[in-house]
């Protein structure tokens, strides 16, 4: 171990600038700390942002429209819409639905096993449409069957929905180790709601619920009017703008008393979702990128003194045999010191405040994994800032030991 | 002496101008990115409306089943229609208004200007005296309108000046969702945030409605509801859960009270009211009330986003190491200039007047520090405000919150210099000058 032969005049040397070696430790110690959390809090950000929905969302459009005053006759006028939609060229199916994932409202409900269960034991997104949902969003069958028309019913009946397609998830917490298919769902009240089909993957709109509830949703076969429902559009992926600039004309023609009120690409609506955490992600980067350098700055500022002050000593070294390389790997060693006990004071702090984040701002356990990315990250930093100065304190001629004296 | 120190200083920041920036910019850029986030949170934490706001109170009673109950357990956060309706009836707290959110189409009739969509709040009478909302024209409608269900607005000032120019809007009327409503009275500026009268929907912070109606009146002209609604029990079959019967809250119920005795008397009220309609059969659980003031309320309810103060704590923590940075290099600094300390010591200069000299050397670089550090905070909130989240349109660097830069970075600045100005004026005379 050659790199390490200093150590011991090296720690001497240290013990005589407690002061400044203290200071660069504690604040190598806090950036570790900071970006460990800052680079955990960040991948959790893009972790979320990459949630999957379920649905082909490269190929799908959302219009939403609503009527002026009450409209009469809106599930006509749907129908109409929903074929005139259709028959753009490029539109593969549309359906008109109560809600989507990562759009604004979401329609909830507490669902049980057992008839009349004042104590919903879960809480379902329950998804409404009278045209082919898992056809349109491109949904994964992986059980059963889809809806037949004869089961559709409308918003407006008296009869509650006989069938229902539920999510894998929605599956696995009411019929654990079950064939879910033919179990009957009660949502508060005695009437049975029969499974006939299994989603694989269909998220929730939003949060609500909370990270153990996204998966939870179910699709009924109920035919949604515009207004409260907005349109889905399936289309060629390239031809989305192209349909998207249309649609306002088709729906003109049906009937002029409406106001588009949006019209959406579904990866723009995933990006609006998702925008408080991408500002946080580059808030967390910049942060971050910013503490390094500052941290990097201070390194080189505190060696350039020490070597200022050491030059006489450097000089004597090198007059006494010591070759540049000796003296470049003393700087480097004195700083691998500085930053080891740094990172090891830092992975403490970092793991503290991570549980201080947990218990307030329901962030998760830091993982071990993410540790070893730190301190390689302060380790080259320190290096990296510390050749500048151990050069120069390198280039110091011998000759200068024999000057000032 | 002090203009003497400043010149010591500058000399000093001349003979080791790259150490000088990098603390500059350090401190900078800490007291820059803390004004930044703490200006972000000030401006999402701030009480909506001083001085009346541990005035006004949000009223829930529960009128849930009691199969579902849980002792302790808080009430459903809104109110269903019938309670609101009985409460605001009642009259027992100065003033009481119920109110829902709305979402509702404006046709002006005029061919450059097609209908388009705002947001809209159906309330009862005492809203606008309670909030405290200004009017630039006209007056609030009134109990009898209230009881009348009458066919009677009040809009903001923008919406006024859309449709119809710079004339007056009072009396003229306003087609709302296909029904003409007459204008009442025009409200001047008002942008109280958080809107703390309804933290349901996702529109906390920004602009607040434009159109207000009548709660009556927007339930006769079926005006639609915007906001969460929470029901149970329903029948099987088609309800109307917007019904005065309904079992769903969707109601927000806030009173005006201005004195202990009348708000322990107003609890009362709701205790004994819980009570009676648990004898009547519609209430099931024991009463179970609460009253939280718009602090207490917004408190509750969590209204600032939790992200703000997560990068607020992250400001603080980039400050203390740009700071703790700046005592490292200040001790550098100092150190690196002790043999002119010892010069200056040997010619008489007290141990206090080095400590004091280098102190207004780190104070100095504190107020440079300082001014950039208000370019930093400035740009900064102008990246908040370009980000789309409703409350960074409100983020503005005002004056308590410049002063307050200042006096960060020179607080930040003289607090790391005392370490090393202390270091500094304790170096011994004789080493310094022997070495020479």
């Amino acid at each position: 171990m050659r790199f390490l032969v200093d150590t011991g005049p090296i720690l001497f040397s240290l013990r005589r600038h407690r002061t400044a070696a203290t200071l660069i430790v504690l604040q190598i110690a806090l950036t570790c700390a900071i970006v460990c959390n800052a680079i955990f809090l960040i991948r959790e950000r893009l972790v979320r942002m990459d949630r999957p929905s379920g649905l082909v969302e490269d190929e799908l459009l959302r219009v939403r429209l609503a009527g002026i005053g009450t409209t009469e006759g809106a599930q006509a006028l749907t129908k109409r819409d929903l074929d005139a939609l259709a028959a753009i060229p490029g539109v593969k199916s549309v359906v008109s639905v109560n809600m989507v994932p990562f759009g604004t409202s979401s329609w909830n409900s507490g669902v049980s096993t057992i008839p009349d269960d004042p104590k919903s034991p879960m809480n379902v997104a329950t998804y409404l449409s009278g045209q082919d949902l898992v056809g349109t969003f491109g949904l994964n069958l992986i059980a059963g069957r889809n809806f037949q028309p004869e089961e559709i019913l409308s918003f407006e009946d008296t009869a509650e929905p006989a069938v229902a397609i539920v999510s894998k998830a929605t599956a696995e917490r009411l019929f654990p180790n079950q064939d879910p298919l033919g179990k009957a769902l009660y949502f508060g009240s005695k009437h049975p709601t029969r499974i006939i089909g299994v989603v694989e993957l269909l998220a929730r709109p939003n949060d609500w619920g909370g990270r153990d509830a996204v998966g939870c949703s179910v699709i009924l076969p109920v035919r949604m009017a515009f207004g409260p429902a907005s349109y889905i559009l399936r289309v060629d992926t390239d031809r989305r703008e192209e349909i998207l600039a249309q649609v306002d004309a088709v729906l003109e023609q049906n009937s002029a008393s409406r106001i588009l009120d949006s019209k959406f690409t579904y990866t723009a609506l995933r990006r609006d979702y998702f925008q408080q955490d991408r500002s946080m992600a580059w808030l967390m980067f910049v942060v971050s990128a910013a503490l390094l350098v500052i941290t990097a700055l201070g390194v080189v500022g505190l060696a350039s003194f020490w070597v200022q002050q050491r030059r006489r000593q450097i000089g004597i070294r090198r007059a006494l045999g010591a070759t540049r390389g000796d003296i470049v790997r003393y700087f480097q060693t004195e700083n691998f010191i500085l930053a080891t006990i740094g990172i090891v004071l830092g992975m403490a702090l970092a793991y503290g405040l991570n549980l201080v984040l947990m218990d307030k701002y329901e962030v998760e356990r830091l993982p071990a994994q993410l540790l070893p990315i730190g301190a390689l990250l302060l380790w080259s930093l320190g290096q990296v800032a510390v050749l500048g100065p151990a050069l120069r304190a390198a280039a110091i001629p011998p000759a200068i030991a024999t000057r000032t004296v | 002496m002090f203009v003497y120190y400043l010149e010591l200083a500058a000399r000093s920041f001349r003979r080791d101008r790259a150490l000088t920036a990098l603390m500059i910019v350090a401190i900078a850029f800490g007291v820059g990115a803390s004004m930044t986030m703490l200006t972000v949170l000030h401006v999402v934490s701030a009480d909506p409306i001083p001085g009346h706001s541990r005035d006004l109170y949000y009223i829930l009673v529960d009128s849930q089943r009691l199969d579902s109950y849980v002792p302790g357990e808080e009430p459903d956060f809104q109110s269903t229609r019938f309670d609101a309706e009985a409460i605001v009836r009642a009259r027992r707290a100065d003033r009481q208004a119920m109110m829902s959110g709305g979402n509702v189409a404006i046709e002006s009739g005029r061919p450059d200007l097609p209908p388009f969509f705002v947001s809209a709040r159906y309330t009862s009478a005492d809203f606008f005296p309670m909030f405290r909302a200004p009017f630039a024209a006209g007056a609030p409608w009134t109990a009898a309108e209230d009881d009348g269900s009458a066919r009677v607005a009040v809009i903001t000032r923008a919406l006024a000046g859309k449709l119809f120019g710079p004339g007056d809007a009072v009396g003229r009327a306003i087609r709302v969702d296909g029904h003409d409503l007459r204008i009442l009275g025009v409200l001047d500026a008002w942008q109280p945030n958080p809107h703390f009268w309804d933290v349901s929907s996702g529109r906390t912070y920004g602009e607040t409605e434009q159109v207000f109606v009548p709660f009556s009146t927007s339930r006769e002209l079926k005006l639609r509801p915007e906001g969460n609604m929470n029901c149970w029990g329903n029948e099987p079959g088609p309800n109307d859960n917007l019904a005065l019967d309904a079992p769903c809250t969707w109601i927000q119920l806030w009173v005006e009270l201005d004195s202990p005795d009348k708000v322990a008397a107003f609890h009362d009220f709701l205790i004994s009211y819980s009570e009676e309609q648990r004898r009547a059969g519609r209430f099931q659980r024991p009463p179970n009330v609460r009253m939280r003031d718009v602090l207490e309320w917004l408190d509750f309810r969590q209204v600032v986003p939790r992200d703000v103060r997560l990068q607020t704590w992250v400001a603080l923590g980039f400050l203390l190491v740009c700071l703790i940075n700046t005592v490292g290099l200040l001790l550098t600094k100092f150190l690196r200039g002790s043999p002119l300390l010892g010069v200056r010591r040997a010619l008489g200069a007290s141990k206090r007047s080095i400590f004091a000299q280098l102190l207004v050397e780190s104070g100095a670089i504190g107020f440079a520090g300082g001014i950039l550090g208000l370019g930093v905070a400035w740009l900064g909130l102008f990246a908040v405000r370009h980000q789309p989240t409703p409350y960074a349109q409100l983020a503005h660097l005002d004056l308590p919150m410049l002063g307050a830069t200042f006096g960060l970075a020179i607080a930040a600045s003289l607090l790391a210099g005392l370490l090393p100005a202390w270091r500094g004026s304790q170096i011994s005379v004789a080493s310094q000058l022997k070495s020479h």
